[in-house]
């Protein structure tokens, strides 16, 4: 068989799931930001795989991709940025224990 | 095609393992080196799909920029000897996740997509360039990430500045 581009969407599909769960059950907030990198990987080889499998000439998905991206890189920045400033004044990066705005 | 099914074969299983790894492992270190794996399979991915320049700037800006990122962060804090534990909610979240994948497998599989058979443009970057600076293209939210990025890098020095 082929493949074709339900392998690509099962793929993505899995990839994510795998994100999802790190980032629903992990304690150490690095490990969740990486989750959600991984998450963001997957849905652009979701994305990808329509641009190539439906519309193969214009491109529309691949620009979404890039976007995507820009706002990932962003994102990581300044996730990590807040991640370091918890950690100089509160010692931990344990997500359970980051519990400040909780009642 | 037989080379190419190949490729997504291994790329597939070697993303996949590199993922679980990254969720699995307790070392936070070795984590983010299988993270790493991980982009480098989705690159290869992207190759796969005939979307050259992506695989290009995945390996540039995902393995080049932000794998460093996330590693200078585990180095500047001490959480690598605690390792990588799991919260209360490791079994809901197992089930959250496995009850997600089935849905969506079912729903993919499900539907009817309407495949067109035309080949893939090749070499993408023209045509993306194009679709990004051309007219009637992405202009406007082009100069929108700019300023998104300029903003990211002023409030990341601010956030960690000594003070």
């Amino acid at each position: 068989m082929a493949v074709g581009l339900e392998h690509y969407l099962i793929l993505s599909a899995v990839l994510f799931s795998i994100g999802l769960y790190g980032a629903l059950a992990k304690r150490n907030a690095i490990i969740i930001l990486m989750c959600i990198e991984l998450m963001l990987n997957a849905v652009n080889i979701a994305m990808v795989a329509f641009s190539r499998y439906i519309v193969p000439l214009l491109l529309t998905g691949q620009v979404f991709v890039i976007f995507i991206m820009v706002v990932a890189a962003a994102e990581a920045a300044v996730g990590l940025a807040i991640i370091i400033s918890i950690y100089r004044s509160r010692e931990t990066i344990d997500a359970t224990k980051i519990d400040l705005m909780k009642w | 095609m037989i080379g190419l099914d190949i490729a997504f074969w291994v790329l597939a299983i070697v993303g996949i393992i590199a993922a679980l790894a990254v969720v699995l492992l307790s070392d936070v270190f070795r984590a983010a080196l299988s993270l790493v794996v991980c982009f480098l399979a989705v690159a290869g991915i992207y190759i796969t799909l005939s979307a050259d320049f992506l695989a290009a700037v995945q390996v540039l800006i995902y393995v080049g920029a932000i794998s460093v990122l996330i590693i200078l962060a585990i180095m500047l804090t001490r959480e690598v000897q605690r390792g990588s534990p799991s919260n209360r909610l490791r079994i809901p979240a197992f089930l959250v996740a496995i009850l997600f994948l089935g849905g969506m497998a079912f729903a993919m599989l499900n539907t009817t997509w309407q495949v067109s058979v035309a080949p893939p443009l090749e070499p993408t970057t023209s045509a993306l360039a194009g679709l990004l600076f051309g007219e009637g293209g992405f202009i406007l939210p082009v100069e929108i990430a700019a300023i998104l990025l300029l903003a990211a890098i002023l409030g990341a020095i601010v956030l960690v500045r000594e003070k």
